[in-house]
C-alpha cells in the first residue's frame, strides 16, 4: 500500500505567541515550529497502516525552507522518503492553492491512499484535504478515527457531533483527514533519526511549477478581548447544579 | 489548468453503512487537550539558535518522553524510594543508553545531543539521569573503549537495549574523593583472578546484572566485568537516602570471588582509565543539571505570576522577587552556553578533564542554587511533593558530591591554571 501524507510546519503551540508590528501575521523572531498537531496523527495511522500492511510512505509538505525539518521528523519516525515544496517563507496560501500545489507532488505517485490532518492549528482552513481530493477525482471523508482496510476498500469511523459516530466505506484511491488524538503517536527515535539522514527528500520550488497560487491576504491577526462575565444561578438546588453542569460541560467545556 | 472542474460525483461511491452513539464518548486517551503541561523550554539567550536541526529534533524527542512517560512516574517513586524499572526498555528503545557511543545498535550521537538528553532527563528527576549516566558512560563506555571484542559482544547489545543494566564500582568505605588509594584487590591465581574487597555507594548495584569494577593489582589499578551470580559476589542496597530516592545505591562485597580471566578489560591500564569514563559521565551531568535548574526556575517563575500577596499583587511584580527570577534566569543562560561549547569542544576532540571539571562544578552549584531560590520562592508550598523543588534540591546535593566533589574539581582547576596539585 502506497501511503501520502502530507504536513505542514505551523507555529509551536506553546511558543511565545506574539502579533508582529503591522498587524498581519506573528512576530516569528523567538517563534519554534512544529509539525501540525492533526498531522502528526495522520503520519502515526500511515505508519501504523504500513506496519500492518506493508508498503510506502511517502510525506508531502509545502512550506518554506525552514519546514524541511518537519519533513526530517517524519523521516525520522518511520516515512521512507520526503517531498517538499518549497514556498517562500512569508507565504500564505489559501486552501485551493495549497491543494493544487499538493496535487502537482502527488498526481505521478499513483498513491492508494493520501492521509492529512483534519485542518491546520495557525489558519484553520479544513479544506485543503476535501480540495486535494476533488482536484483528484478521490474519494474523501474526514473528521476520521479509524481506518481499516477491507479488500481495496476503506472502512472508516468518523466522528459527528455531540458523541456520535459514523461508520462509511469507500473505495481507493481516497483522500481521509485525520482526527487529532486517536492514537498514541511514536517517538523519532536516536536511530531513527539517524537513519532518516540518507532517505531521500525530493524539493520542488513551488514557483518553478507555473501554478496560479492564489495568496490569502490577511487583514488583521488579533488576540481575542478577554472579557468576565459572572452568572448567578438561581432556583432549587438541583436545578441550579444541574444547570451548572450543563454549563460546566457545554460552555466553559471543563468536564 | 485540468482542475477546473471542482466536482465529479462519479468517485462517490461510498456508502454509509451506520451511525452509532455510545452511551459515553469513546474515551480519547491521546486527545490533545488532556496533554497537559508541555515543557516550552527555557531559552532566554535564543542558545537554541547555535543547535542544528538534528540536534533539536533530538531534544524534542528526550523532551515529548519526559513529558508524556517520566514526569507522570517520579514523584511517587521518589516518595516511594522505588526505582522506575519500566522506563529502562523505553529508554532502550529510544537509544538514550549509550546514545554517544558508535556500533552495536547505539545510535552514534554527538556529545551535545547526548547532553540535551541528560538535560531533559534530569528535569524529570536527577535519579532517572544518574541511571542512563552510569549505563552510558560508566558501563557500556568502559566496555566499548577498554574491553574485548567478545565483552562487547556479549555485553553492549544487551546494555544498549536495556535488557541488561550496569553499574560501576570504584568508590570504596574509606576512599572517595582519593579513588586511587582503593583496597579492593583482584589476585592471578590458576589464570583466574581472585577479587577481594568491597565498593559502595554503588549507583544501580543491586539491579545490575555486570559490574565495572576496578582493582588494585600486582600490575596497578585494572577493571574487571563481574557478573550477577558470581560466587563470593553479594551486593545489599544502602537505605535510609534523602537525596536520589528513585536511584538504586548499593555496596558490593567481594569476598575470594573468582573472575575468568576473559572477563579482565584488556585495555583498562591504571586509574586513569578509571577517570576518562568519569568524564564522560561529568560531561553529561554539566548538561543534566541544567534541566533540574529549568525545572525550578521556571516552577517558580509561573508560581510567582500567579501567587499574591501585598495589595493583589503576584509576587513576581515585587522587586526582591525579580531579582531572584533575574539571577536564575541569567545563570541557567550562563550555564546553557558553558555546556553547549564544552560539548562542542568534545566533539571536536579538544576538551579535556579540566574542561569538563568546570562545567560540571559550575552548573551543580548553580542548579543547588536555583532549586534553593525556587524553594524560598514558593514559601511553604515549596516544602511540599506537589512541586519538584524540595526533590530537585535533595537530588542536587548528591550530584554535587558524586562523580568529583565540588572541592575536587576546584582543585583539577586550581591545578591546571597554577601547576601546583593542592589535593593533599
Ligand atoms: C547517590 C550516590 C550515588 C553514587 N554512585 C556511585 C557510583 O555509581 N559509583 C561509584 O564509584 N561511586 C558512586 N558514588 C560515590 C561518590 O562518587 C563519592 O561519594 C564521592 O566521590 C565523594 O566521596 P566521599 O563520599 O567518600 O566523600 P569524601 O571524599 O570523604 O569527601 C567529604 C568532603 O571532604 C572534601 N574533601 C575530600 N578531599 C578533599 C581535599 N583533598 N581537599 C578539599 N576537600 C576535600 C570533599 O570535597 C567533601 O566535601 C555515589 C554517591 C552517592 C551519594
Amino acid at each position: 500500500m502506497k501511503i501520502i501524507v502530507s504536513v505542514k510546519q505551523v507555529p509551536a503551540r506553546d511558543s511565545n505567541l506574539r502579533v508582529a508590528s503591522g498587524g498581519k501575521w506573528l512576530d516569528d523572531s523567538d517563534l519554534s515550529y512544529e509539525i501540525n498537531e492533526p498531522d502528526a496523527f495522520a503520519l502515526e495511522e500511515a505508519l501504523q497502516l504500513k506496519d500492518a500492511q506493508g508498503g510506502e510512505v511517502v510525506v508531502v509538505c509545502a512550506g518554506p525552507e525552514r519546514a524541511g525539518s518537519t519533513i526530517r521528523e517524519a523521516l525520522a519516525k518511520g516515512a521512507d522518503r520526503g517531498i517538499h515544496l518549497v514556498l517562500p517563507e512569508d507565504a500564505v496560501l489559501d486552501a485551493l492553492s495549497t491543494a493544487r500545489l499538493l496535487r502537482h507532488a502527488v498526481k505521478n505517485e499513483a498513491p492508494d491512499l493520501i492521509l492529512t490532518g483534519l485542518q491546520s492549528d495557525d489558519l484553520g482552513y479544513g479544506q485543503t484535504g476535501v480540495v486535494l481530493a476533488e482536484l483528484l477525482g478521490y474519494a474523501h471523508a474526514t473528521i476520521i478515527m479509524q481506518v481499516e482496510v477491507l479488500d481495496g476498500a476503506l472502512r472508516v469511523k468518523r466522528e459527528l457531533e455531540d458523541g456520535w459516530f459514523q461508520y462509511v466505506t469507500l473505495p481507493m484511491p481516497a483522500v481521509l483527514a485525520i482526527q487529532s488524538g486517536i492514537k498514541k503517536l511514536r517517538y523519532a527515535t536516536l536511530m531513527g533519526i539517524k537513519r532518516a539522514k540518507m532517505k531521500p527528500v525530493e524539493t520542488i520550488l513551488a514557483a518553478s511549477l507555473g501554478l496560479e497560487l492564489g495568496r490569502a491576504a490577511i487583514e488583521r491577526v488579533y488576540l481575542p478581548a478577554r472579557s468576565k462575565q459572572s452568572q448567578i444561578l438561581t432556583g432549587a438546588p438541583e436545578q441550579v447544579a444541574a444547570q451548572l453542569v450543563e454549563k460546566l460541560k457545554f460552555e466553559a467545556r471543563v468536564l | 489548468m485540468d482542475d477546473s472542474h471542482l466536482s465529479s460525483a462519479a468517485h462517490r461511491s461510498f456508502v454509509s453503512d451506520s451511525f452509532a452513539l455510545p452511551k459515553f464518548p469513546d474515551t480519547i486517551e491521546w486527545r490533545t487537550g488532556a496533554k497537559m503541561g508541555r515543557f516550552a523550554g527555557v531559552d532566554y539567550l535564543l542558545v537554541d539558535s547555535l543547535l542544528s536541526e538534528q540536534e533539536l529534533l533530538v531534544r524534542q524527542t528526550a523532551r515529548q518522553f519526559v513529558d508524556d512517560e517520566v514526569l507522570p512516574v517520579v514523584r511517587e517513586a521518589y516518595n516511594q524510594g522505588a526505582f522506575p524499572r519500566k522506563l529502562v526498555s523505553q529508554l532502550g528503545e529510544l537509544g538514550f543508553l549509550g546514545a554517544n557511543l558508535e556500533g552495536y545498535g547505539c545510535a552514534g550521537m554527538s556529545n551535545v545531543e547526548y547532553g540535551l538528553i541528560m538535560q531533559e532527563l534530569e528535569r524529570a528527576d536527577s535519579g532517572v539521569r544518574s541511571f542512563v549516566s552510569v549505563q552510558g558512560a560508566l558501563v557500556m563506555y568502559p566496555i566499548l573503549q577498554y574491553g574485548s571484542d567478545a565483552q562487547k559482544e556479549k555485553w553492549l547489545p544487551r546494555l544498549q537495549s536495556g535488557e541488561a543494566i550496569g553499574c560501576f564500582g570504584l568508590t570504596e568505605p574509606d576512599f572517595g574523593s582519593n579513588p586511587s588509594g582503593m583496597r579492593t584487590r583482584a589476585e592471578k591465581r590458576n589464570g583466574e583472578w581472585l577479587l577481594n574487597g568491597e565498593k559502595t555507594w554503588i549507583t544501580n548495584g543491586s539491579v545490575a546484572e555486570i559490574a565495572v569494577v576496578w582493582a588494585r593489582t600486582s600490575e596497578g589499578i585494572r577493571g574487571f566485568l563481574v557478573e550477577k551470580g558470581t560466587k563470593g559476589y553479594s551486593t545489599s542496597d544502602i537505605h535510609g537516602k534523602l537525596s536520589m530516592r528513585c536511584s538504586v545505591t548499593s555496596s558490593l562485597h567481594f569476598s575470594d570471588c573468582v573472575i575468568p580471566a576473559e572477563n579482565q578489560l584488556p585495555c583498562a591500564k591504571g586509574i586513569k582509565a578509571a577517570l576518562a569514563c568519569l568524564s564522560q559521565a561529568r560531561h553529561g551531568i554539566g548538561w543534566g543539571v541544567i534541566g533540574a535548574a529549568m525545572d525550578c526556575y521556571e516552577t517558580a517563575r509561573t508560581y510567582t505570576l500567579t501567587r499574591k500577596q501585598f495589595d493583589d499583587k503576584p509576587l513576581a511584580g515585587h522587586q526582591l522577587v525579580q531579582e531572584k527570577l533575574v539571577w536564575m534566569i541569567t545563570e541557567i543562560s550562563k550555564a546553557q552556553l558553558l555546556a553547549l561549547h564544552v560539548g562542542r569542544l568534545k566533539d571536536s576532540g579538544k576538551a579535556d578533564a579540566a574542561h569538563i571539571s568546570m562545567l560540571k562544578r559550575n552548573n551543580v552549584a548553580m542548579a543547588l542554587e536555583c532549586a534553593r531560590i525556587s524553594r524560598d520562592l514558593l514559601g511553604a508550598n515549596g516544602i511540599m511533593d506537589e512541586y519538584p523543588i524540595m526533590r530537585h534540591l535533595c537530588n542536587l546535593e548528591t550530584v554535587k558530591t558524586y562523580e568529583g566533589t565540588d572541592h575536587i574539581h576546584a582543585l583539577v582547576i586550581g591545578e591546571r591554571i597554577t601547576g601546583i596539585p593542592a589535593y593533599r
